[in-house]
C-alpha cells in the first residue's frame, strides 16, 4: 500500500461522509413535511389546542426548520434518536431489539449467495453463448424481473404446503437444535438468495465477459494458455473491481428485498418494524430505520470502492 | 405509407424474444385500457362463486376470498398496476432527463448541487425511500405516483447526466457554442436528440421498476387502497388462501411477472440493437 492509494481511500471515505450528511438532510426535510404536525400526531384529533401547543414547544416544533435539523443531527450523533410516537419508548431501544434478527438473516443470505453466485457467473462466462449460458441468463433474468412475493409464495407452496419439509411461518421462539434452526431460516433465506444469486451471477458474468473481450486476453489465449487458466489468472484479477461493485449493489438489494420477505414470513426484524412504523406514521422510528438502511448501503458501496482501489494494478508498488 | 408500416418494420427488426416481450407488454396495456368491458363479471360481484374456488370453466383463475371472479379482478386491477406505473415512469424519465440537461448547460454550481443530491438519493434504497414518503404523505393514488417519481428520477438523472456531460464536450456542440447559440438551443437541439434513444430504453426499465415498487407497496398494504385494487393488493388480500394452494394468490402475482418479464425481454433486445452506453466523447 503506498501513500497515493491511502489518499484515494481517505478521499473516498470523506465523500461517503458528505453523502451521509446530505442523506440525513433529505430524510429530515421529507419527514418534516408531514401535513399537520408531529404534536397533533402524538395527541390525536381530540386534543385541545393548548395541549398541542404545549407539546409543540416541548418537542421543539416551534423552532425554525434549520435549528430543528441541527438539533436532530446532534442528537443522532450522541445516540439520542428521539421517542416513538406510538409506544413512547426510546427509539434506540425499539430498534436495537430488532436489529440482530435482520443482520442474522442478511449475514446468512450473504454467506450462502456470494460463493454460489460467483461460481455460476464464472461458469456462465466460460461457457459463453452455449445453451447452458443462455438458459441460465434467461432464468436469472426471470427471477430478477418478478416481484419477491411471487418467489416467496412459490417457495411456500412447494416446500411448506406440498412437500411439508419446513414450517411456513415461524420464528417466534429461538430454535432448540440445529435442524429446526436450519428449518426456520430455510424459506426466508432461500427466497432472498434466489434473487441475490440471480442478480450477482448476471453482473459477475458481464464483468468477466468485458475482460474476456479485451485484446490482452486474446493474446494470452493465442500464446497457448488454457482457457480456464486465462480466466482465473488473467481476467479475474482485473474483474475484481467490477465484481466487488456488483456484489455490493446486489447486497444493497437485500435491504429492499428484506422488507417483503420479513413481512411475508412474519419475521421480527428491522424491516417489518419499518413497515409497522410507516403504517402507524411513527416518524422517529421511520427516520432511524431509513438512516440505518442508508448507512449500511453506503458502507457497502464504500467497501466495494476501497476493494476496487486496492486491487487496481495501476496503483500497485 | 412508409410511415404507416414503420411500427411493423420496427417489430420485425426485433429478435424473437424481443417480439415475444413486446407482444406481451402491448397485450397487457390493451387489457388495461379495455379490461373493464371485457371482464366477464362485475368488480364487486361478491359470492358469484365459492370462496377460494379452484380453476374451473366459469372462473379461469378461480375465485377470491369473497368468491369474486379472479379474471375480472385482474382485468380491473390492470389499469392501476399499469396506468400508475406508466404515468410515474414517464414523469420520472422526464424529470431526470430535463434536470440532467439543465445541469449540463447551467454552469458548475448547479451541476455540483444536483449531482450531490442525486448521489444521496441513490444511496437510499428504492423501497425504503418510498416507504418513508408514504409514511409522511399517505398513499392516495396521486401521492403514489409522486412517490414513484421521487424514488426513481435519480436513476434516470444519472444515466441522462452521463450522456449529456459527454455529449456537451463533443466538437459539434463546441462548434455551435462558438457560433453563439444560446444554452437553451444547445440543450434542446444539440444534446437532447442524441440522448433520446437510450432514454427511451431507460424509460422501459423505470416502468418495470415502478411496477415492482408499486405492487410491493400494495402487497405490504401501503400502496393502492380499497376500494381500488391493483395486482399487489390482490395478492395481499388473498394471502390466507396460500396454504390451500388457491390460484387466487398466484394468478395476480403471475400477471405482474408476465408483464415485467415481457417488458424486460423487449428492453434487452432493444439494448442488443443499440447498447445503452454513453456516446464516446473526446473526454
Amino acid at each position: 500500500m503506498n501513500r497515493y492509494v491511502l489518499f484515494l481511500i481517505a478521499r473516498r471515505c470523506g465523500a461517503g461522509l458528505l453523502t451521509l450528511l446530505i442523506v440525513s438532510a433529505v430524510v429530515f426535510f421529507v419527514t418534516s413535511q408531514l401535513p399537520g404536525d408531529a404534536a397533533q400526531m402524538v395527541l390525536g384529533q381530540s386534543a385541545t389546542p393548548e395541549t398541542v401547543a404545549a407539546l409543540r414547544q416541548q418537542l421543539g416544533l416551534d423552532q425554525p426548520l434549520m435549528t430543528r435539523y441541527l438539533h436532530w443531527l446532534g442528537g443522532m450523533l450522541h445516540g439520542d434518536f428521539g421517542t416513538s410516537f406510538a409506544s413512547h419508548l426510546p427509539v434506540s431501544q425499539l430498534v436495537a431489539a430488532r436489529m440482530p434478527a435482520t443482520f442474522e438473516l442478511a449475514a446468512i443470505a450473504t454467506l450462502v449467495s456470494v460463493p454460489l453466485a460467483l461460481a455460476i457467473g464464472l461458469a456462465a462466462a466460460i461457457k459463453r453463448g452455449s445453451l447452458f449460458d443462455r438458459g441460465l441468463m434467461l432464468g436469472t433474468m426471470a427471477v430478477v424481473a418478478v416481484p419477491e412475493f411471487l418467489v416467496a409464495t412459490i417457495a411456500v407452496i412447494v416446500f411448506a404446503v406440498k412437500l411439508h419439509w419446513v414450517p411456513a411461518m415461524s420464528l417466534g421462539t429461538p430454535a432448540p437444535d440445529v435442524v429446526s434452526y436450519l428449518k426456520t431460516y430455510a424459506l426466508p433465506v432461500l427466497t432472498l438468495c434466489c434473487v441475490l444469486v440471480a442478480q450477482m451471477a448476471r453482473m459477475t458474468r458481464s464483468a468477466l465477459i468485458n475482460q474476456m473481450e479485451s485484446p490482452y486476453l486474446e493474446m494470452t489465449l493465442l500464446k497457448g494458455v488454457s482457457p480456464l487458466r486465462a480466466i482465473l489468472r488473467h481476467a479475474l484479477p482485473n474483474a475484481v473491481g467490477p465484481i466487488a461493485n456488483a456484489i455490493s449493489l446486489s447486497l444493497s438489494y437485500l435491504f429492499g428485498g428484506v422488507i417483503i420477505i420479513e413481512s411475508i414470513f412474519s419475521y421480527p426484524g428491522l424491516a417489518s418494524q419499518l413497515v409497522d412504523a410507516v403504517s402507524n406514521r411513527d416518524l422517529p422510528v421511520v427516520q432511524l430505520c431509513v438512516m440505518l438502511f442508508a448507512g449500511c448501503y453506503l458502507l457497502l458501496l464504500l467497501l466495494a470502492d476501497i476493494l476496487t482501489i486496492a486491487f487496481n494494478p495501476k496503483w500497485r508498488g | 405509407m412508409n410511415l404507416l408500416t414503420l411500427p411493423w418494420r420496427f417489430f420485425l427488426s426485433l429478435t424473437a424474444s424481443g417480439k415475444t416481450g413486446l407482444s406481451i407488454t402491448l397485450i397487457w396495456i390493451a387489457l388495461a385500457v379495455f379490461g373493464a368491458s371485457l371482464a366477464p363479471y362485475k368488480l364487486e360481484d361478491i359470492g358469484v362463486g365459492p370462496m377460494f374456488g379452484g380453476v374451473s370453466k366459469d372462473f379461469w383463475f378461480g375465485t377470491d376470498y369473497l368468491g369474486r371472479d379472479m379474471v375480472s379482478r385482474i382485468l380491473y386491477g390492470a389499469r392501476y398496476s399499469i396506468g400508475l406505473a406508466l404515468g410515474a415512469a414517464l414523469l420520472a424519465s422526464l424529470v431526470g432527463t430535463l434536470l440532467a440537461l439543465l445541469a449540463a448547460v447551467a454552469g458548475r454550481w448547479l451541476e455540483e448541487i444536483l449531482g450531490r443530491i442525486n448521489d444521496a438519493m441513490l444511496v437510499l434504497p428504492g423501497k425504503i425511500l418510498a416507504l418513508m414518503i408514504v409514511a409522511v404523505f399517505g398513499s392516495s393514488l396521486p401521492m403514489l405516483i409522486v412517490t414513484a417519481v421521487f424514488t426513481y428520477w435519480p436513476g434516470a438523472f444519472r444515466i441522462a447526466w452521463a450522456m449529456a456531460s459527454s455529449l456537451r464536450s463533443m466538437d459539434y456542440v463546441r462548434a455551435s457554442r462558438l457560433r453563439g447559440e444560446s444554452r437553451f438551443y444547445i440543450a434542446v437541439h444539440d444534446i437532447l436528440p442524441n440522448m433520446l434513444h437510450p432514454m427511451l430504453t431507460d424509460f422501459g426499465l423505470r416502468f418495470v421498476y415502478i411496477v415492482l415498487l408499486l405492487s410491493g407497496l400494495s402487497f405490504l398494504g401501503l400502496g393502492v387502497q380499497p376500494p381500488y385494487a391493483d395486482w399487489g393488493t390482490l395478492v395481499r388480500e388473498n394471502l390466507q388462501g396460500l396454504f390451500d394452494g388457491s390460484p387466487a394468490v398466484l394468478a395476480p402475482a403471475l400477471a405482474i411477472a408476465s408483464l415485467t418479464i415481457g417488458a424486460n425481454l423487449f428492453i434487452d433486445s432493444l439494448q442488443a440493437m443499440r447498447p445503452l452506453t454513453p456516446a464516446k466523447g473526446v473526454a
